[in-house]
């Protein structure tokens, strides 16, 4: 293989590994010192729950099920488990692997399934409350759920915010109600801020991706943004990220690429079928690099035009002059911080995310989309073949291939490889030996 | 030159031997079909099935091995043809082999046993976007062959009774497996079989239809693959299109292996 570029191993990579363990083990330790569990999903608010102490851990059902998918058997016993309680295959398979663990009471990280004090939950995806409310149900505990789905960020309007923000406080009286506990307006602005760091961090180091060779690959950063999706409120986690712009900066300046042989770039769409991340590593035996997706940046990265017209994270409210000392300012510029997320706009209008799509390929320098048909995800599949049509009338060449995320069954592998064979035939790749 | 190509299709495999033919002053190169062949594996495991049938289309054209310049393969057994110089994906072979027998061609249709796809071709007969189907059979030939069993007729019965029937029954089952319980429900409600192999075949037209939109129906269209010689496919293909002229080249199933030649004596080049 002709490599073009340096390379060389991501020095944070082992830091991000562990603190994405010690999180699953925190969740299973929490009673031993007292301290409380709950679970959402990844979209959460979770800086509301973190205002009810610091002994507070969450399970965030996303990238739960993800790791569970990685362990191919395991992930098969938990969907036979949910589909034996009597759940249809083709519900969301996050979903089911997590239903199915709860059932069997196996936890991936080892020991029973930890049950969560209670359940806290945003909702914008189609499945999202029906999967907790089912939690809620099986495990006997307290639920409460936000709607956010308020329309594109681009139509907010004040009494959109005003829905939200006066869900929020409903859901902080359902925080003390259902623990006992006094919420702490300290925690949780610290946390407000926190998320706001960790998710305008992550969208400063994917913008760092823009260069040629991409520091990054796809398939690394799914590691690394991983944390943002676990706990975006968190102190660690916004210093991770922190401690991660500088090395991937450093990479930039260094011209460290991620595929030493980069000659294509590549950009993807939704989660990717997490037992097959190697269909990654076959892309680069054509010289393809993924250099991320919309999914990847923006899943819990949040973004802003810049002056320039390009996209980067979101200016933090202190930067632009504005305090956050109050319970009522936090909630208010925390719920419009999440609404602007991203990966909540296309529910609304797939022509958002095309848009969207179609800014990443110029930005990104993307020769070639490669969208996974996600069987797994109603919620982000939603409108997909809509941006395939968007983006091919744009002129980017474009390959679609079906797969689920979480659920194996429904991937081929073989087939998949002849999809790319001939994608990368149409982008002029050839294979370079190994 | 002679170059070979080979598709290893899921039930057969094809083989075709090119010629170069040198014309002083020509502005491009011309070629010559030196020899094809074509064989049903049968018990053959894949490996011998493309040693097996390469012999032969040699034997017949006179030729040894070490005359041949370079050997690409296709098809879903691609990487099984152990000899071959190069592999390419039928998207890439089909869309070359149809361009190369309709230059005009800029939408390609390939519907062979296992798979259907559609591609758009540019001038240089390289496709430029494509869409097939995906793990299920609905809009492949093996659909079609699964129902005309279940009708007990071959399959050029079954494509010249669809001919016969001006009747239009949509059939509600995607899968293969379902379809057929409904042509069995046909057959016990007294449906005319030429109706339902109608049906069927519309059914098949309108799924591999549906992919080819996808991509785009532009300039002049080609169908290759094993189902040109369905008859009353490709009048089904034509109605689901919307297209008054569906372009249907005399070597159908050869199409890919021909663009496989091609690509291989090109990259002599």
């Amino acid at each position: 293989m002709h490599n073009k570029y340096p390379s060389e191993p991501l020095k944070l990579w082992k830091k991000a590994k562990e603190l994405r363990e010690q999180y699953y083990l925190n969740y299973a330790r929490a009673k031993d010192n007292g301290g409380l569990r709950w679970s959402g999903s990844a979209w959460a608010l979770d800086a509301l729950p973190a205002g009810l102490g610091e002994d507070v851990y969450s399970l965030t059902g996303e990238p739960y099920a993800a790791a569970v998918s990685h362990d191919r058997k395991f992930a098969k016993e938990c969907m036979d488990a949910a589909e034996s309680y009597g759940f249809a295959r083709d519900l969301c398979s996050y979903m089911r692997i997590y239903w199915g663990g709860m059932h069997l009471d196996k936890y991936l990280f080892g020991g029973k399934f930890p049950k969560p004090d209670f359940i806290f939950q945003s909702q914008i995806c189609c499945s999202h409350s029906k999967w907790y409310q089912h939690v809620a149900v099986a495990e006997q505990v307290p639920q409460f759920y936000v709607d956010v789905g308020v329309g594109p960020y681009k139509d907010l309007t004040d009494a959109r915010l005003d829905y939200v923000v006066g869900q929020l406080n409903e859901g902080i009286e359902f925080l003390e109600q259902s623990t006992g506990r006094k919420f702490n307006d300290e925690l949780f602005i610290r946390a407000v801020k926190n998320e706001m760091r960790s998710t305008s961090r992550w969208a400063d180091i994917c913008a760092l991706n823009k260069v040629k060779p991409a520091p990054l690959d796809e398939k690394t950063m799914y590691s690394l943004y991983v944390l943002a999706t676990l706990s975006k409120s968190s102190q660690w986690c916004a210093d991770f990220y922190d401690e991660l712009y500088e090395e991937v900066k450093d990479r930039v300046a260094r011209g460290i690429a991620a595929v030493p042989n980069e000659s294509v770039r590549m950009m993807s769409d939704t989660q990717p079928p997490w037992s097959f991340l190697k269909i990654f590593r076959y892309l680069e035996t054509f010289g393809a690099v993924s250099i991320g997706s919309l999914y990847t940046f923006a899943l819990e990265g949040i973004w802003e035009t810049k002056p320039d017209g390009t996209w980067g994270g979101r200016t933090l409210p202190w930067n632009k002059g504005i305090e956050i000392n109050d319970r009522q300012t936090a909630l208010r510029l925390y719920a419009d911080w999440n609404l602007s997320k991203p990966q909540w706009q296309h529910f609304y209008d797939p022509r958002i995310k095309t848009e969207m799509m179609l800014r990443i390929v110029k930005e990104w320098q993307v020769d070639g989309v490669m969208l996974h048909l996600n069987r797994g995800c109603e919620g982000l599949s939603l409108g997909i073949m809509e941006n395939r049509m968007g983006i091919a009338k744009a002129g980017v060449p474009i390959m679609t291939y079906e797969g689920n995320m979480g659920d194996e069954r429904e991937f081929d592998e073989v087939r998949t490889q002849a999809r790319v064979d001939a994608f990368m035939e149409q982008l002029g790749q050839r294979r370079q030996a190994a | 030159m002679i170059t070979a190509g080979i598709d290893m299709g899921s039930r057969t495999v094809k083989v075709v031997l090119l010629e170069e033919i040198k014309v002083e002053g020509a502005p491009q190169l011309k070629y010559a079909i030196k020899k094809t062949h074509i064989m049903m594996p049968g018990d053959l495991d894949p490996d011998q099935a493309a040693e097996k049938v390469y012999d032969d289309v040699l034997t017949g054209a006179g030729l040894k091995r070490d005359q041949v310049s370079a050997v690409f393969a296709t098809g879903a057994g691609r990487k099984q043809v152990a000899f071959a110089t190069e592999g390419i994906t039928e998207m890439t072979a089909g869309a070359k082999g149809a361009s190369y027998m309709f230059p005009l061609a800029r939408t390609v249709v390939d519907v062979g046993a296992e798979e259907g796809r559609g591609m758009k071709t540019d001038e240089q007969g390289r496709a430029v976007d494509f869409a097939g189907n995906e793990k299920c059979a609905a809009g492949a030939g093996s659909f079609a062959e699964a129902m005309s069993r279940a009708l007990q007729m071959n399959l050029k019965e079954f494509g010249e009774a669809s001919l016969l029937s001006d009747k239009s029954i949509p059939m509600n089952a995607q899968c293969t497996v379902f379809a057929e319980s409904e042509v069995v429900s046909l057959i016990h409600s007294a449906t005319p079989k030429n109706d339902i192999a109608k049906a069927v075949l519309d059914a098949v037209a309108s799924r591999v239809c549906a992919m080819v939109r996808r991509v785009g129906i532009e300039g002049e269209v080609v169908l290759i693959g094993g189902m040109v010689h369905n008859a009353g496919f490709v009048q089904s293909l034509k109605n689901a299109m919307g297209v008054d002229k569906i372009s249907l080249p005399d070597m159908p199933e050869y199409i890919s292996a021909l663009g496989c030649a091609l690509i291989a004596a090109e990259r002599q080049h």
